[in-house]
């Protein structure tokens, strides 16, 4: 019995434990580099004044006519989620038949690289950027949508075409069909589904995203929000960010009964 | 065995159905006019003179980015400020998010064992911290960022608290998912021979979930990054706070400078974050 050794135990791993402490060292580091004022908030003085600015919200601005501006704004946000998306779909479709590598590996490589650079910047960055050209108003706020969808669904897009059997467009090259028309009948119907549903997921966070995109000047609510912030009028503020949250909820809604509609 | 008789093709046109297609296009388009108004979706405006003049001076600026050192090691700071921001605003989230989610599990409930139902006060106190993060993580994080601004001024602590809340409201509601999702075995025998809630989790429900908690924790890290630069532009600090300032000056070299180290920035959040999920995976 004792002439038996003992299996050696399992080994040590310690990459785990390293990359904790790292992780450790990394959250330390930047909570000790940050100016950050918590202390201030636990001063009687700043318990009053929060207080005293959490109640000026309450009540939340009910007058008719700025009721009316508040819808008027939401409809604005929607538009503009929606003509974003449209042209992202657009852009990204044609960005994406290069980026599938029908013309060649070099454009494919251009192209995806291009498509990156377009997704890695947020919306609201392509806002104040397109803020010089097109002016104040929903207009640079539906072309920044367009431009950062268009880069998410340009790569999405591209993907689903790289993805599709190529058989049946193969077939009908060789039975004598135009390029076109075999893309269009053999291709596009077999990614077509799977587009659509890419694009009213990203509609769906292009709403949310073109309610915030206003606070740097795009229009909508964001606009009203901070226009209504930086003058203190903090009931009209209430409404607006109520007015948000219900456009948030109902649109969360709206997707979740549609994708069970959809998958039943 | 008959020929199949060929769809009559022209030249011109390739796609038989062309027709259709133009027309639900037109119609689609009839439909979304309203949409184009309201938008004032107005194309022409980029090109009329004063706008494009005011771009080609701005882009013209571009090049090539600024490059002066006192700007570099401005950058590098507010660089560094922006994962500061992301990273303790994660890990204060993650001081709500977990207690949160001992709390809203399902799976530790120990009045449920046996019965299958609940005990009204936990049912209670369950539905009130479900509704508070629904909260949390319904107010977009830029507007809490908005908010902290005008309550305690400019600088990264409006950026670090925006962050924490949000967060803390997604990260509570996709743990205590995740860990719902897992073996319910474990956990219930260990509870049913009275282990504490906590032992369930530790011993039961964690080990088979902890690397898919770890890797969306990771995936939020880098969303926060992101988050981090555009919370700037409201005056929340670090990187999106100085190009906003550029921005507003049509300093184009500070903005092409600083727009190359975001995007640099954000594909090596993506990598870190990709290969540490793949290490889990």
């Amino acid at each position: 019995m004792n002439g038996q050794t003992m299996p050696s135990p399992p080994r040590r791993r310690w990459a785990g434990t390293v990359m904790a402490l790292l992780l450790l060292a990394l959250v330390v580091a930047s909570l000790a580099s940050l100016p950050l004022h918590f202390a201030a908030f636990f001063t009687a003085d700043a318990v009053t004044s929060v207080a005293e600015f959490l109640g000026g919200f309450a009540p939340p601005e009910t007058g008719t006519g700025f009721l009316q501006k508040t819808a008027i704004a939401t409809a604005e946000t929607l538009a503009m989620s929606a003509v974003g998306t449209l042209l992202a779909v657009a852009a990204g479709l044609l960005l994406a038949i290069p980026a599938a590598g029908r013309f060649g590996r070099p454009l494919r490589a251009i192209v995806r690289a291009a498509l990156n650079v377009l997704r890695s910047i947020p919306e609201l960055v392509w806002a104040s950027v397109l803020l010089i050209a097109a002016g104040l108003g929903p207009f640079p706020g539906a072309l920044a949508l367009g431009a950062h969808t268009a880069g998410v669904l340009g790569r999405l897009f591209a993907d689903a075409l790289e993805n599709a059997t190529p058989l049946p467009e193969q077939s009908l090259r060789t039975n004598g069909a135009a390029p076109m028309a075999a893309f269009f009948y053999a291709t596009l119907p077999q990614t077509l589904p799977q587009m659509l549903s890419y694009t009213l997921y990203r509609w769906e966070n292009n709403i949310r995203a073109a309610a915030i995109l206003g606070v740097v000047g795009a229009g909508g609510l964001g606009q009203m929000l901070k226009f209504h912030l930086s003058l203190f009028q903090m009931q009209k503020a209430a409404t607006v960010i109520l007015a948000m949250l219900l456009l948030v909820a109902l649109v969360d809604a709206a997707s979740f009964w549609l994708r069970r509609l959809l998958t039943r | 065995m008959h020929s199949i008789p060929a769809a009559s093709t022209s030249e011109r046109h390739p796609d038989p159905a062309w027709r259709g297609r133009v027309t639900t296009a037109l119609v689609a388009l009839l439909l979304l006019w309203p949409m184009l108004v309201a938008s004032e979706f107005k194309p022409s405006l980029l090109f009329d003179v004063q706008s494009l003049t005011a771009t080609g001076r701005f882009l013209a600026d571009f090049f090539p980015p600024a490059h002066s050192p006192e700007f570099l090691a401005l950058l590098l700071r507010e660089t560094w400020q922006t994962v500061a921001i992301a990273t303790s605003g994660l890990a204060l989230a993650l001081l709500g998010a977990i207690p949160a989610t001992l709390v809203v599990t399902e799976r530790l409930s120990v009045s449920r064992l046996g019965t299958g139902r609940m005990a009204l006060p936990s049912r209670v106190v369950r539905q009130a911290v479900r509704w508070l993060l629904v909260l949390l993580r319904s107010v977009p994080e830029l507007v809490w960022a908005l908010l902290f601004v005008r309550i305690i001024g400019l600088g990264p602590t409006a950026g670090v608290l925006a962050i924490a809340l949000t967060y803390c409201g997604m990260l509570g509601k996709v743990y205590a998912e995740i860990l719902e999702s897992s073996e319910r075995h474990a956990s219930d025998t260990l509870l049913a021979n009275g282990a504490s809630r906590l032992g369930a989790l530790l011993y039961g429900a964690l080990p088979e979930s902890a690397s898919e908690l770890v890797s969306y924790t990771v995936y939020r890290w880098e969303c926060a990054i992101r988050g981090s630069v555009v919370m700037g532009f409201v005056g929340a600090g670090g990187l999106g706070q100085r190009m906003d300032e550029s921005m507003k000056m049509l300093a184009g070299g500070e903005v092409c400078a600083m727009l190359l180290v975001f995007v640099l920035l954000v594909a090596a959040a993506d990598l870190v974050s990709k290969q540490l999920r793949k290490r889990l995976g």
